[in-house]
């Protein structure tokens, strides 16, 4: 393939997985409006729930969604000959996968049918603004970024984006369901929230994600300060970009120390963990675009 | 509480320094107290990344103070141009490495007890624990016991028994182990940042093509030390840029980002020393002495040539220029003070030069593809007399007369009005900046935050529980074994415990056994 047909071939693939990804938007969608009834959560066989048909194929589209991505991702690696992780466009696509990839690795072993909303639209937001306001055409590395550290740094940072997004939309679904069975005292919670499971369920998924999501970002950040010692000078010097992913850090162990003080462990933990998602956008959003820093690699 | 205990119609007595300082400390290592610091060491953390710092942007923070007069000097006052180095973060981060230390150090003792300490008894009614099970087995009580006792020893648990009636196993104290490593890894953390800031030095130099630098303090342009560092001691390695290499994109996508830049330096460890010839890249340091020379930035310097009024060669030399923006449009001075009469130039180097209505004279690409020199020259007294340092960037005019604007291409010569001389813009040459930097700590830092990690992912993914077995004959022959077990750490399911070691003693048909989750 020529370089023209690689570039169009990855944008396809990138457009086929966003197509494929709202139709699996409108499964989940269709799943949950169908049928008041509640569902046991556990994967417990008990027959044929309504709204379960369209959640598998909301499911299988997602898969296939993620499969597209990946060809994608891969096709702008190829296209740019390195990894595709040159700008913000390409940051971007790749968390995007990270997402998905981690929400359909947590589903291998467990039914997550019910978060497929909340994963599938967030995502598919992500994705169009990066084709539409993050595009980039694929170019060559700066020197700084040239480094197999880029490789190891930014991979540990992409999985834990896909991490903390999933921890944060069962987070943010403990808090309103939580909510809910408070107002709903002794009788069953109804209306949408009867489809997704308890909030103490909710927020032990949240805890373990996260408990896998935090050392994997104290890596990303101590992988990150080798790399700078390297290329600068200095392992830490609270560059815009550092101090986020420091502040992430502390929210992040500020979580973890919640789940075992008391008081602290239920909605206030949630509210922990979103703000530590928050802090992550900041640093990917704010320290990339807005902010003079020396990790300003967007290429816009 | 000590309070507490105090009964209520008795004054409480007056707590006394001592008493005060021991309520103190349990606040201060309390959990709360530690989660509190956690939130207040993020929210400090802000304003360093939205406010230009000292430590990483100098010339920015004097910009800024320059542009917003009227807050700058309260921001400044309370430390906000260096927040980290500011007596308020330090106080959040000492409390809470304080708070961490007053938490942690008694955990180790408690966890050192822990591991010389058998499990605990079993209780009586297994079935009220959240996973436990029972079955009717065929063995003798002595052997289900036995049996059990050695499957767990088998799986690596802690055993304890009591003849004919129970056995409790607890499995998973390096749980407890990698948390408290973790924790006292992050104070070694601490300390290598220390060491780095006490024993280490950083240093910045701007190298032209062709010339030299030898680490001696003078040779700097900008130099710090921590407290315990002595200027005297550098190690005496000195290097020569031979040539510097620079590509930029010149394809339609970012255009003008650079691709490549490289020095060829040669080096010496010692005066008198072996000569070695070696390439400095942006992630390949150069490893000199115990320091590392980073090649951070480049630049243009134009070769001038200034002769006076009477036509003799005042300067002839190259002239570092700054970039100021991304396509290496710089600012520059030519200061030629034993001229007669004394000349200087306010510069701007334009690589590839383009000159609009709107835009003024400036470069479309940070190549040297048209290169132009553009000079307003001053005469009269530059402020050097005064004795008084002055920057080579700058030019101070306030004394000086403006006596013309020209713009040259290289080899072009300029005449100056009135006969007061002549410049010339022989060529161009680069320069390169290079940071070197000496911190003995960072490898106690980072081995630090290994072993912290390692501590962190032990402490979160082994799960601490207890088992126990109960044995007794059941009332129509057999002995009932009674299995239960208790997750002692958050998200551990216990219940897997129970089901693996029923079904390892004999256990029918398990499944129906399990206990409701």
């Amino acid at each position: 393939m020529t370089s023209v047909q690689l570039a169009e071939a990855s944008n396809a693939a990138v457009y086929a997985s966003m197509i494929t990804l709202t139709l699996a938007m409108v499964a989940f969608a269709v799943s949950f409006a169908s049928g008041r009834r509640r569902v046991t959560v556990p994967s417990t066989p008990t027959g044929q729930q309504p709204g379960r048909r369209a959640a598998n194929i909301g499911m299988s589209l997602t898969w296939l969604s993620f499969l597209l991505l990946l060809v994608g991702v891969v096709l702008r690696g190829v296209w740019a000959g390195r990894v595709p992780w040159g700008n913000m466009y390409e940051f971007s696509i790749t968390a995007a996968l990270g997402v998905l990839g981690v929400y359909l690795g947590m589903s291998i072993r467990r039914d997550l049918r019910w978060l497929g909303l909340f994963v599938v639209i967030p995502t598919l937001l992500w994705l169009g603004l990066a084709i539409t306001v993050l595009y980039t055409e694929a170019a060559q590395l700066v020197p700084a970024l040239k480094s197999y550290w880029l490789v190891i740094h930014v991979s540990a940072a992409i999985i834990c984006f896909g991490a903390f997004t999933f921890a944060a939309a069962t987070a943010g679904l403990a808090l309103v369901r939580g909510r809910a069975e408070r107002r709903a005292g002794s009788t069953e919670v109804m209306g949408w929230l009867s489809r997704v499971p308890d909030h103490e369920r909710l927020e032990r998924l949240t805890n373990t994600v996260i408990a896998f999501a935090f050392p994997l970002w104290t890596f990303a950040v101590v992988a990150g300060a080798i790399w700078a010692e390297n290329a600068w000078g200095r392992y830490w010097g609270w560059d815009p970009k550092e101090t986020w992913a420091f502040i992430t850090w502390v929210i992040f162990a500020a979580y973890l120390h919640a789940r075992s003080t008391a008081g602290w462990r239920g909605s206030r933990a949630s509210w922990i963990v979103l703000a530590g998602w928050v802090s992550f956008l900041i640093n990917y959003f704010g320290v990339n675009i807005f902010v003079n820093s020396l990790h300003s690699y967007s290429g816009m | 509480m000590t309070t507490q205990q105090q009964a209520p119609e008795q004054p409480l007595p007056p707590l006394g320094s001592v008493g005060f300082l021991r309520w103190l400390w349990r606040q201060l290592t309390s959990m709360r107290t530690a989660l509190i610091l956690l939130f207040l060491l993020a929210v400090v953390s802000i304003p360093g990344s939205i406010l230009p710092q000292r430590g990483t942007n100098p010339l920015r923070v004097d910009q800024w103070i320059e542009e917003n007069p009227a807050t700058a000097p309260i921001l400044d006052a309370l430390g906000f141009f260096d927040v980290y180095a500011s007596p308020w973060f330090a106080a959040v981060y000492l409390l809470l490495f304080i708070s961490l230390i007053g938490c942690v150090l008694p955990r180790v003792g408690v966890h050192l007890r822990a591991l010389r300490t058998p499990p605990p008894r079993a209780p009586r009614n297994l079935n009220r624990l959240p996973a436990s099970g029972s079955f009717v087995s065929e063995l003798t009580v002595d052997q289900v016991l036995t049996s059990a006792a050695g499957q767990l020893r088998q799986g690596h648990w802690r055993v304890r028994s009591s003849e004919g009636e129970w056995v409790a196993a607890e499995k998973g104290y390096w749980r407890e182990t990698g948390n408290l490593v973790f924790h006292l890894s992050l104070i070694l953390v601490l300390v290598g940042i220390a060491v780095g800031g006490l024993l280490g030095w950083r240093g910045n130099v701007v190298v032209r093509e062709g010339t030299g630098f030898s680490n001696t303090l003078t040779q700097y342009d900008a130099w710090g030390a921590g407290r315990f560092v002595s200027a005297d001691a550098l190690a005496p390695f000195s290097f020569t840029l031979e040539d510097f290499r620079v590509d930029f994109e010149r394809g339609e996508a970012q255009r003008g980002a650079p691709r490549e830049f490289e020095a060829d330096l040669t080096y010496r460890a010692a005066p008198g020393g072996e000569e070695v010839s070696t390439t400095v890249q942006v992630n390949e340091p150069l490893i000199a002495s115990g320091a590392k020379v980073f090649l951070v930035g480049h630049g243009y310097a134009p070769h001038v040539i200034v002769r006076d009024s009477t036509g003799r060669v005042v300067f002839d030399d190259t002239v570092t220029f700054l970039p100021q923006d991304g396509n290496f449009t710089s600012t520059g001075v030519i200061k030629a003070p034993d001229a007669e009469p004394a000349l200087g130039f306010n510069g701007l180097f334009l690589p590839t030069a383009a000159l609009t209505e709107e835009l003024g004279p400036h470069s479309v690409f940070p190549a040297p593809d048209y290169p132009g020199l553009f000079l307003s020259a001053f005469t009269g007294d530059m402020g050097l007399d005064d004795g008084s340092p002055q920057s080579v960037y700058t030019l101070d005019t306030s004394g000086m007369e403006q006596i013309g604007l020209e713009s040259l291409l290289p080899g072009d010569v300029w005449t100056l009005p009135e006969g007061q001389g002549s410049i010339e813009f022989v060529d161009l040459e680069r320069w390169a900046s290079f940071q070197i930097a000496h911190d003995p700590g960072k490898e106690l830092a980072l081995g630090a935050s290994l072993a912290a990690m390692i501590g962190l992912m032990v402490s979160l993914f082994v799960r601490r529980r207890r088992i126990w077995v109960r044995a007794q004959p059941a009332d129509d022959g057999g002995t009932l074994v009674h299995v239960g077990a208790l997750a002692r750490s958050e998200g551990t399911d216990v219940e897997s415990d129970v089901v693996d070691l029923m079904s390892r003693l004999g256990a029918p048909d398990v499944s129906q056994e399990r206990a409701p989750q």
